[in-house]
């Protein structure tokens, strides 16, 4: 038990977290090539048509698991900015940053192909409806957060002020999941949710899966990298990132 | 370890206070968030008078009637109706039995003028021969009933 939390704590320091890191971004990245491949495969040759929307949609695919991870990606950055205002712990902040502009492309891709799927289906590329503008709000949020932090050279008082955006704008998420149920809204409810079975056939349900999980695996490939670049630059001045091979190897400075 | 523990009620509790200010206020502009009103809602005099708004309802089965290039069709809660006319062109999704929100201004003799119709879908997703299972199935079960 002790030993866990040790663990923990080592790993939650810059110094031991950067190689910790490196060494996972390569099976994240083939993790998510591969399920990338499977998950479109699945997409395009295994599921079927659809009885109502023919081949059109089919950018369920890409669509549905990049609002998933808009919305997650949100709650794990609110998240580390908690852990870090609460225990003023360096690595927080920084994942927290990291995080943001794979949040950001996440919510643009789902505002995208929601906009390309909308045409041909509702008839309109965008309309003022609670699920769409509580999902451009989250947008913005993301790009309110790097804006901020961008604007503030003193990372420690970037992370606090990001942090506390990030924060307040958590209020936004259950909103976005919400909308469907609780306005009249021309977007459709879930078809996947905790409390009723899926409703869509199997194969299609399958492709939806496998592809959020390679998003899942692509941000946190991005995301450690990121963070790793951003260690380097805010302990640039450091000891252990002085005595990095890759920084003594003799590249710049 | 005391400020750590200030520090994170005082997270808890801002975020606690957000979350009800959040919903106070989502609370008091709900009319203004839903996107269309209903037509049981339009009977009971809550849609605006003169202004444009949306209805948003089922295409009531053997409604739409072309006219030239205007289309009549009715839109139903099951409750009440509303007739709507439309000239432009419709979503290939609008079908009757099916959800549409239409926009557009309400004439004094009832008959919704709509400058735009969007179809609505549902959230199932399946394969026509599927589909087509779950329309034979309705069907026979419509005829069991006298």
């Amino acid at each position: 038990m002790s030993n866990g939390l040790i663990n923990w704590f080592r790993y939650a320091s810059p110094q031991s977290f950067y190689p910790l890191a490196g060494k996972m971004i390569p099976w994240f990245w083939a993790l998510a090539a591969l399920f990338t491949g499977v998950g479109l495969w699945i997409s395009f040759f295994v599921a079927p048509t659809d009885a109502v929307q023919g081949e059109g949609y089919r950018i369920i695919f890409i669509h549905v698991p990049a609002s998933w991870m808009s919305m997650f990606i949100y709650c794990v950055m609110a998240g580390w900015a908690a852990i870090g205002l609460a225990l003023n712990t360096r690595l927080s902040g920084m994942m927290a940053t990291a995080l943001a502009p794979t949040g950001a492309l996440m919510a643009f891709l789902s505002l995208w192909t929601g906009a390309l799927w909308g045409k041909p289906m509702w008839g309109t590329w965008w309309v003022w409806d609670a699920r769409l503008t509580s999902e451009l709000i989250l947008f913005f949020l993301y790009i309110g957060f790097i804006a901020l932090q961008a604007a503030i050279d003193d990372p420690r008082r970037a992370d606090k002020a990001g942090a506390i955006l990030a924060l307040v704008g958590v209020v936004n998420i259950p909103i976005i999941y919400f909308s469907v149920k609780w306005w009249n809204t021309l977007h459709q409810g879930a078809s996947v949710s905790l409390n009723k079975s899926p409703s869509m056939a199997q194969t299609m349900l399958w492709g939806m899966l496998v592809m959020a999980l390679a998003f899942w695996m692509y941000a946190i490939a991005i995301a450690l990298m990121r963070a790793r670049a951003i260690m380097l630059e805010r302990e640039a001045h450091t000891e252990w990132v002085r005595s990095l091979p890759e920084v003594t190897g003799g590249s710049a400075r | 370890m005391k400020a750590r523990q200030k520090r994170i009620a005082l997270i808890l509790g801002g975020l606690a206070t957000l979350g009800v200010a959040a919903a106070l206020v989502l609370n008091a502009l709900n009319s203004n968030i839903a996107l269309y009103v209903t037509p049981s809602e339009v009977a009971e005099g809550k849609a605006p008078k003169e202004k444009a708004f949306r209805v948003g309802g089922m295409v009531k089965e053997g409604s739409i009637r072309r006219d030239n290039l205007t289309v009549h069709f009715v839109v139903t809660d099951t409750a009440k109706d509303i007739p709507v006319a439309y000239t432009g062109i419709l979503p290939d999704l609008f079908k009757e039995g099916k959800g549409a929100v239409v926009q557009g201004k309400l004439g004094s003799d009832g008959l919704f003028t709509a400058t735009e119709v969007l179809a609505k879908h549902d959230e199932n997703y399946m394969p026509p021969a599927a589909q087509h299972a779950v329309d034979q199935a309705q069907k026979a079960q419509k005829s069991l009933k006298p």
